[in-house]
């Protein structure tokens, strides 16, 4: 496991090596253009919220970086994975979850390839008591809350220990006290393991709160690179949060909205 | 529902059989049926107590049921095979699927005259028939359940580097299983069925043989005997598939005992 350091700003002064970067990236379907021209570099170990509008490409843009999906034009480098390490690991909206497999086998699928049976079942179980779920390890599926199936998908995306995890609205299927708890257990986790996050979102609050940094997409372009240099752990409702959700929701509606 | 509800609607459903043999009883007791269309029950286990000392009874139920489970076994495997081939494989499809589902349209018990040409009345002829009868629902639910697998799960694995095999294994065979065992509950039906009829028209031992031979000596309370061991046969297999769904599907809500939120 990562030692646990802190970082916040001091990202921002002096900047890690990038842990991938999209140059001049663009995606079409059929005729229409999803992504076009976007450049981006994201440090290692920086929280990225990418934001927009239904249709923006910002899940194109996910799949792309996670390997799901291969651009029209331009290129994508990633940082190399260390040894026994998983390079991107990708958490969908859904926590797509075997249902025939128990709880402790689910999330050692995220080892397939790293780590032997019994290594992975014991590295299971010790990430579960981490995201909450001890003692949960013989349960089925079924039998869990969305919230508990979600944080199940979360440690099977992070036991691999992947230096990039991108996350395609996980929370957004939840309720909203359940995503506030999530979000917690997000950062917390995040800030202790020292891995570059890419959550594509479409709540705001949830961006501004997590993130070192916000990418507004509109229209497959980059509209909006904007940097949130808060101290954490950031509390809801905060009204240093409610300026920087400003800025951003102006960028999204125009300023006759908000 | 309680664990003890459970238990008792279990045991209920035994309970309209054992009236409707009590009624028949005192039916067959008043004259309201007479022997000769339909003896009683008494004497029905009379008959079933005759044939099981002279040593018919296992005799005929163990040739039946071998041929059915060794028809099963061919027509099932096989079946099996080649629902995994096509779902699995778009280039086996497009080469097999068309052909099985025309063969599939024509019932198999209209092949008969044609098996009994070919196979004379031989073993042969019966787990053909029982095979061609199995195979069908077999290979359709397999190759449904695989079809049917959710891409999202399949993607994933993918996504966690899961190889070809692991896939198939941890993912793609589990996902089809429960559809699997429909058509495997489907195809136990189909299978007594089409071993029924090739017995009661050409064979020289079983059960369907053995009610042939009593019709001829009118010995009704054979024939009712046989239909009634038919009917626990079939009960006993499809509660074999049950038992082994609750082995394998433990992880269905539906096989679950108790549902938690």
């Amino acid at each position: 496991m990562a030692k646990p350091q802190l970082r916040s700003i001091d990202t921002a002064i002096a900047p890690a090596p990038p842990a991938f970067s999209f140059q001049g990236v663009s995606r079409n379907f059929g005729a229409k253009s999803v992504l076009s021209n976007i450049d981006l570099s994201v440090p290692q170990g920086q929280f990225v919220a990418i934001i927009g509008k239904s249709g923006c490409g910002k899940s194109t843009l996910l799949r792309l970086l996670a390997g799901l999906d291969q651009p029209d034009g331009g290129t994508i480098s990633r940082a190399e994975a260390e040894p026994g390490q998983s390079g991107i690991r990708i958490m969908f909206q859904e926590p797509r979850l075997l249902p025939w497999a128990r709880v402790v086998d689910n999330v050692a699928v995220g080892l397939t390839g790293l780590a032997g049976k019994a290594e992975a079942k014991a590295r299971a179980h010790d990430l579960l008591a981490r995201v909450g779920l001890a003692g949960r390890d013989g349960e089925w599926p079924s039998v869990l809350s969305g919230g508990q199936r979600q944080r199940v998908a979360l440690a099977r995306a992070l036991i691999g220990q992947p230096s990039v995890l991108a996350l395609d609205e996980p929370l957004g299927a939840l309720d909203a006290l359940t995503r506030i708890e999530m979000q917690h257990l997000l950062g917390r986790i995040w800030q202790t393991q020292g891995f570059t996050a890419v959550l594509v979102t479409h709540d705001v609050a949830e961006a501004v709160i997590l993130a070192d940094r916000v990418i507004v997409l509109d229209a497959g372009k980059v509209a909006l690179d904007l940097a949130i240099p808060l101290p954490r752990p950031r509390r809801h409702g905060h009204p240093d949060l409610a300026v920087y959700e400003q800025k951003i929701l102006a960028q999204l509606f125009g300023d006759e909205a908000v | 529902m309680t664990a003890q509800f459970n238990r008792f609607g279990a045991a209920v459903g035994w309970l309209l059989p054992v009236v409707i043999l009590l009624a028949w009883e005192a039916m067959s007791r008043l004259g309201v049926i007479t022997e000769n269309v339909l003896p009683a029950p008494t004497e029905v286990f009379a008959a079933f107590l005759r044939v099981l000392q002279s040593g018919d009874l296992a005799r005929n139920i163990g040739v039946s049921s071998w041929r059915a489970l060794t028809g099963l076994a061919i027509g099932g495997s096989i079946g099996f095979a080649l629902g995994l081939a096509n779902g699995l494989s778009l280039f086996s499809r497009n080469i097999t699927d068309t052909t099985l589902q025309m063969v599939r349209n024509v019932p198999h018990l209209a092949l008969i005259p044609l098996v009994i040409l070919w196979f004379g009345i031989d073993e042969g002829a019966k787990l053909f028939l029982v095979a061609l009868g199995v195979f069908f629902p077999i290979y359709v639910n397999t190759l449904l359940g695989i079809q049917t697998v959710d891409p999202q799960l399949i993607e994933m694995g993918r996504t966690y580097g899961m190889d070809r095999r692991a896939l198939f294994l941890r993912v793609i065979l589990p996902g089809a299983l429960p559809s699997i065992f429909v058509g495997l509950r489907y195809a136990l039906g189909i299978m007594w069925l089409t071993l029924i009829v090739a017995e009661t028209i050409s064979a020289s031992s079983g059960l369907g043989y053995m009610a042939m031979q009593a019709r001829e000596f009118l010995m009704i309370d054979v024939v009712v005997l046989s239909i009634l061991i038919y009917a626990l046969l079939g009960k006993l297999a499809d509660s074999f598939v049950r038992l082994l769904e609750r082995v394998c599907l433990q992880w269905h809500p539906a096989f679950q005992k108790t549902v938690r939120t």
